[in-house]
Formats: structure tokens, C-alpha cells, sequence
């Protein structure tokens, strides 16, 4: 028993006793009101202690972050995206038009429903109302007719086709539910028991909304163009008396009531969750590589859509559909399920398709990363390193650093390409690993060896920083991203194909166009990892004629060789390997293009595929 | 002494008897490509460690195989992880995988299993 929770109950008795006795005092009361109220108020003192608790468990960075941004302009665009994704669902309707429809109906016509009711109560009793007569108002309204208030009418309608709005969200949620495929998914969630029955609670509220007004309008004629019709039909069949009418407005109540308790444990917490997340992300904050009370607001966040499923490569090429993101968050978050976490953590190749195709744009790979390092506390050794000695300290000024990375030592062709490339531009270079290398440490962090990890980069900052060398440039986009984000290093970091791109933008470099037709295949890591998709496309089109495949960019597929997952073995990674090569085989190219020795390394192993690295097709076509 | 290139050594001779093997079996099941290991060497000669120092893959595959345990943890440490063992094998065995599982069964944790096609669900 902790105390935030030692206060939270007592701050729940004391309130729900209090509403109660109020409410019974109050000219508006009915019984059937109470388990709503119960229902809000738990949800309300619950959900504060709880974004209570994680707010404080920031980290240090996290919190100098929001204390020096809070008071700037910052929540403007903030707000500006939580109406856009929080309400009308804007990235989703992107990926699919009638699955945004779904959500924006539920969610935007929702909010709309409560706005717009409130205004109603407001007008219809001026005098002032208890909060919950906007939602029941078609009760308490009953014994007037339409001419009660102003614009009392064209509000009954407003308020039926907002209901029929929300109605037809609801219609097509539940056509999701049989048949998915023409909402853009292939897969869906399997969920736990409590979304499952919290969702049920979800879809009974509306039709039982409508059931209620229109036993109500049974009775007193009250309602809009729908209400009205079905209060007809009522009143035929023999259902207009009160006794109905309460049952309608008590079950409604329970719906609300239910929901509202189920959400901090279901789901559908990320309704509430999502706009302090856009919030805190807009003022700055990012993930951290320990479980913080920010991922907290992640994991809440996570609606469980499911949209990480379908792009997944596991999923595509080998069927396994228990890891993905919305699996690991939801393990992570559900105490039962928490044996799972680690596993499901282990088993991803890390290649951020997931994180691009996210809804909610939640740092996945970061929460995975998190897991693994706690997961390999017991074997994260220090020290293991002191065999690494220092190359002697190269004086490098007015040279560029050059480094290979592990990988580009199996491919030759790439480094002798670069330092073909350097040698036509006439810059002098420093070809830091080109007899010994140390590890960039980006594989150890993917697996969770933190400290190891972090003796590798300081072994390596280290000789970079003596070399005093004034760019960094790399051929391994695992190496790239490790340098551009884990390094604190002063000197800028430069993708090759970046480097070339600028060597031929400024006219340094000479390059012809030859007659080849090439496919160019984004590296995860290069990619969706650091954001670089321009700058190798440039260069292949000043060299050669790229052709277009139907997945590139942000959407592009894993090779199946990265480093991201131990577990799976060849057969499977040549599985994922294939894919990606029939898709980029499909346009009918004379080459595939890739910028990074992994893939290649792995295009390579497939039978009659040719596949050069971009720097190997501008080596060949330097005019001299 | 080894200034006459030969020393006198232990005996080397394995008593099947006194084998702990349980370890070696998890690994096994763990990573089933292990049995694939024809000890070429390729491993050895791609590491990135080696480099610097005498740490030899080959050489503990085949220790851990014999169930001799002594040290490897250790020498296990060295590793970068870097994968270029994994690129050369010609047997497919996935190095990287035996390598943070034998890491793990030396240190006595309990190693991941793993997540087969729709186990679990």
C-alpha cells in the first residue's frame, strides 16, 4: 500500500459521499444517476494520482527540459496536435480513409456530443444545473415541450445527428470486427479481457442513449428527427411508460459508469493519455534508457490499433504476430502479462517500421531498448574492453576522419570506392578502423549492454577527439546513427552518400550519368533511423536512372541481416531478406542500390542480384 | 621453459562421467543452429576482437561444447557483438545468438526463450 493510493481512496469516499448527499439536495436528482457519478469520479481521482505520480518520476533531463520550455509558445502547436490527432485522427485517416472516419466519429462526435449538450442544459436552465444534466438531459427536459428554450429545436435535431454520427462510427467498428480488410488492417489487436469488456461498455452507451431518449420521447415527444421516430415506434409497440423509460436511462447510466471505471485499467486511457503525451513531447521531453514516468505516459498512450502489426516484417514473412509493439506495451503495462515483456522485447529486429507507421508516434524501438538493458543487467559487464589499445594519435587537422565500421571491412568495395572518392576530390583523409577496429558500441545498445556500450564510445570519442580530425564520416549507417545520436562529438557526423551528395552538389565531384537502371533500397537504420532518404537518391540520379519501387522510404523493408534481432536464424532472416529483394526487383532494374555494407552483404547472398553500395556506382563513374 | 617450444602439459583426456552438460544442452535447444559448427575458423579470423587480443571464438564454441566452463566467461566479455561473425559463417550458426546465450547460461540467468511462429498466442 503505497501512499498515492492510501490518498486516492479516501479522496473517493470523501467525494463519492459528497456528490451523493449533494445530489440528493439537488432539485435534479434521480437514483439511476449514481453509478455515472461513481464511474466519473473514479475515473477522475484516479487518473490524477496516477499522472501525479508519473509527472514526478521524470528524469532530471526530462524535467530541465519541461522547466525551460514550459513557459515558451510550445503548447500551441501542442494543442494544435492533440485537436488534429486526438479528435479528428488525422494521421490515421492517412493511412486509411473509412478507419480515420471510424475513430473521428467516435472520438470528434463524442466530444462534440458533451460540448454541444452542455451548451443545450446551459440555455434550456439558466438558472444554473448539476454537470450531470447535460448528460441525461432528454430526462430532466421532459416536461416541457420544444418551445422551452431558444433554438430548442434545431438543438434536439443538432443533437440526433451527432448521436447518428457517433452511431455510424460505432456501425463500422463493429463491421471491423468481422472483416477488417477494408479498413486498411489485416490484422487486429487480440486484446486482453478488461479492453474487451471495457469496449463492450464503450459500444453499449450510444445505442442505449438512443433507446433512452426515445422512451423518453415516447412519453413527452422531445426529442430530434431520430429520437422522435424511434420514440414513435416505441409508443406503437406498447413501451411508452415510465417504468421502461427508467430502465433505458438506469442501463445507460451503468454503460457510462462502467466504462468510466474500466478505462484506467483497458485502453481506452490513452483517450485522456495521448494530449499530456503530445504536450510533454511538443515542450521537448524525449525517451530516456530507463523506464520513466514519461514512458509511462507512453504506454498509457498506446490505444492498442494494432496499425504496428500489419507492416511488420515478422509478421509479414514469418507469421509471427505476438512481439509487435502493441504486444510488448501492453505486456509491459498489464501486471499479469509482464512475464512476457522480456521475450517479446528480445525477439524484433529493431527496425523502426513500427515507430514510422504509429498513429500516436510512439518511440517504440526506445521502450524495447529499455527492457533489453534491464534485461541484461545480470551480464553487462565493465571493464571487459582493456585489451583495446589506442591508434597512435593521428594528427588529423584539416583532414577527415574516415570510419569504415565493422561491416565495411567484409565489403571491401565500399571502402576502397571512398577512398577512390577522396583521392578525386584531392581530400586528405584519415582512415580511422583500417587495420584495427573498435566497435561503434550501437550493436551492444540495441541488446541492451549498456556499459559495454558506453566503453566502446568513449575509446572511440577518445581517439577521434586526439585526432583532432574535422568531419566524421562514416560508411555503415549503424555507425552513423550511433555517432549523430550517442556520440557527443563536436566535429559534424556524415553519412557517405551525405558526403557525395554535397561533394557533387558543389561541383567538387565530377560524376557522369551512365545508362543503368537502378532500384535504391533504403537502410532501416540510415532511413527511418536518422531521416536521410534525399541524399542517396540525389546522388543516384545524378549517376544513373532510378526507378521508383512500391515500399521506399519511410515504408521500406527490412533486409532481415540487421543487427536488431539474435534470435532469428538464417532461414528466416533470408525469408524477410527475400521480400525486400522481389519488391525491389520489380521494376526490372540492371542493379539494386543500397548505402549500407549489411544490406548489401545481405542482397549479395541471394542468388543473381547484383547490388552495389551507392558510393561503388559514383566510384565508377568519376569523370577524371 | 618455452624457450623450447614445448611444455609439459595437463592431460586433456574428457571424462564423459564428471561432464556437466546441462548447460550445453540448453544452448543447444536455445540456439539450434549450434550443432551446425563444423570449426572452421572463419568466426575467429572476421572478429573485430581479435584484432587486439587473443580472444578466439572457435576456441570457445568448441570449450563450451566440451562442457569446460572455466574462464569462458571471461574471455565472452571481450565481445563487440558486432555481427561480422555471424556474415562469414558458412554453416549459417548464429554466433551472436550463442554468444548472449552462453553469456547468460554462465552467469546463471535464466537465458530468453524463444518466440517461435505464433507460440504462445
Amino acid at each position: 500500500m503505497s501512499w498515492p493510493f492510501i490518498i486516492f481512496v479516501i479522496l473517493y469516499w470523501l467525494g463519492s459521499v459528497g456528490l451523493i448527499v449533494w445530489s440528493i439536495f439537488s432539485p435534479f436528482f434521480s437514483v439511476y444517476v449514481v453509478p455515472f457519478m461513481l464511474g466519473v469520479l473514479f475515473l477522475l481521482f484516479f487518473s490524477i494520482v496516477k499522472y501525479w505520480r508519473w509527472i514526478h518520476s521524470f528524469d532530471k533531463l526530462q524535467r530541465a527540459i519541461i522547466r525551460k520550455n514550459i513557459w515558451s509558445w510550445r503548447f500551441l502547436p501542442a494543442i494544435w496536435e492533440a485537436f488534429r490527432e486526438g479528435l479528428l485522427h488525422w494521421r490515421i485517416t492517412k493511412k486509411n480513409v473509412l478507419l480515420g472516419y471510424m475513430h473521428r466519429s467516435l472520438a470528434f462526435g463524442w466530444f462534440l456530443l458533451i460540448v454541444v449538450g452542455a451548451v443545450q442544459a446551459r440555455l434550456a436552465f439558466p438558472d444554473g444545473h448539476p454537470f450531470w444534466v447535460a448528460i441525461f438531459f432528454n430526462y430532466f427536459e421532459n416536461d416541457h415541450d420544444l418551445t422551452a428554450f431558444k433554438h430548442a429545436v434545431l438543438f434536439a435535431n443538432l443533437m440526433d445527428a451527432l448521436l447518428l454520427y457517433v452511431l455510424s462510427g460505432l456501425f463500422l467498428a463493429m463491421f471491423k470486427k468481422v472483416w477488417s480488410r477494408p479498413m486498411g488492417m489485416k490484422r487486429t489487436t487480440r486484446h486482453t479481457l478488461m479492453d474487451r469488456v471495457a469496449k463492450f461498455a464503450l459500444w453499449c452507451i450510444f445505442p442505449l442513449r438512443l433507446l433512452s431518449e426515445a422512451a423518453t420521447s415516447s412519453l413527452f415527444g422531445n426529442g430530434g428527427f431520430l429520437v422522435n421516430w424511434l420514440g414513435d415506434i416505441l409508443a406503437s409497440i406498447g413501451l411508452a411508460n415510465e417504468a421502461f423509460e427508467y430502465t433505458c436511462w438506469t442501463l445507460y447510466s451503468v454503460a457510462l459508469g462502467t466504462f468510466f471505471s474500466l478505462m484506467p485499467f483497458s485502453r481506452y486511457m490513452h483517450i485522456f493519455t495521448e494530449v499530456f503525451l503530445i504536450y510533454f513531447r511538443n515542450l521537448g521531453v524525449r525517451d530516456s534508457d530507463k523506464k520513466t514516468g514519461y514512458t509511462m505516459f507512453e504506454l498509457s498512450a498506446c490505444s492498442r490499433c494494432g496499425i504496428c502489426i500489419d507492416g511488420c516484417p515478422m509478421n509479414k514473412e514469418l507469421g509471427i504476430v505476438n512481439m509487435q509493439g502493441v504486444y510488448m506495451l501492453q505486456s509491459i503495462r498489464n501486471l499479469e502479462l509482464q512475464k512476457n515483456a522480456e521475450p517479446i522485447a528480445e525477439n524484433c529486429l529493431m527496425c523502426d517500421r513500427c515507430v514510422a507507421d504509429c498513429p500516436v508516434n510512439l518511440d517504440l524501438s526506445i521502450i524495447r531498448r529499455q527492457v533489453r538493458i534491464n534485461n541484461k543487467k545480470a551480464i553487462d559487464s565493465k571493464g571487459g574492453y582493456g585489451y583495446l589499445r589506442n591508434v597512435q594519435p593521428f594528427n588529423s587537422i584539416g583532414r577527415v576522419a574516415y570510419f569504415g565500421g565493422c561491416m565495411s571491412h567484409l565489403t571491401p568495395g565500399i571502402t576502397k570506392s571512398m577512398e577512390t572518392i577522396f583521392n578525386a576530390v584531392g581530400q586528405k583523409y584519415w582512415y580511422m578502423d583500417r587495420d584495427e577496429t573498435i566497435c561503434c558500441g550501437r550493436p551492444l545498445l540495441q541488446q541492451g549492454f549498456e556499459n559495454q556500450a558506453f566503453e566502446l564510445r568513449r575509446k572511440n570519442t577518445e581517439m577521434i577527439v586526439n585526432s583532432k580530425a574535422t568531419m566524421l564520416i562514416t560508411s555503415c549507417p549503424i555507425c552513423y546513427q550511433s555517432f549523430k545520436k550517442e556520440y557527443k562529438l563536436s566535429i559534424p557526423v556524415m553519412h557517405h552518400t551525405e558526403y557525395i551528395n554535397m561533394l557533387i552538389e558543389s561541383g567538387r565531384l565530377k560524376v557522369r550519368k551512365d545508362d543503368r537502371k537502378v532500384t535504391y533500397h533504403d537502410p532501416c537504420e540510415l532511413g527511418r533511423g536518422c531521416g536521410i532518404y534525399d541524399e542517396p537518391r540525389d546522388v543516384l540520379k545524378a549517376t544513373t536512372t532510378l526507378l521508383k519501387t512500391s515500399e521506399e522510404r519511410e515504408h521500406s523493408l527490412c533486409c532481415g541481416f540487421n543487427l536488431g534481432n539474435p534470435q532469428l536464424d538464417i532461414e528466416q532472416q533470408t525469408l524477410i531478406r527475400n521480400a525486400a529483394r522481389d519488391n525491389l526487383l520489380k521494376p526490372n532494374p540492371d542493379l539494386i542500390a543500397t548505402a549500407c555494407p549489411m544490406c548489401k552483404k545481405a542482397f549479395m547472398r541471394a542468388d543473381n542480384v547484383p547490388v552495389k553500395d551507392v558510393a561503388e556506382i559514383v566510384a565508377e563513374n568519376i569523370i577524371k | 621453459m618455452n624457450k623450447f617450444g614445448f611444455t609439459i602439459s595437463q592431460g586433456r583426456q574428457l571424462n564423459f562421467d564428471e561432464m556437466k552438460t546441462d548447460k550445453v544442452e540448453k544452448l543447444l535447444e536455445l540456439v539450434p543452429s549450434y550443432k551446425f559448427c563444423i570449426g572452421c575458423g572463419g568466426c575467429t579470423a572476421a572478429c573485430s576482437a581479435a584484432g587486439y587480443t587473443d580472444y578466439n571464438i572457435r576456441k570457445i564454441h568448441t570449450s563450451f561444447f566440451r562442457a569446460q566452463y572455466d574462464g569462458l566467461d571471461e574471455q565472452l566479455k571481450r565481445c563487440m557483438l558486432c555481427g561480422k561473425c555471424l556474415l562469414v559463417c558458412p554453416r549459417g550458426v548464429n554466433t551472436r545468438s550463442l554468444i548472449i546465450n552462453m553469456r547468460r547460461l554462465l552467469a546463471n540467468v535464466q537465458p530468453n526463450t524463444f518466440v517461435r511462429k505464433g507460440a504462445e498466442q
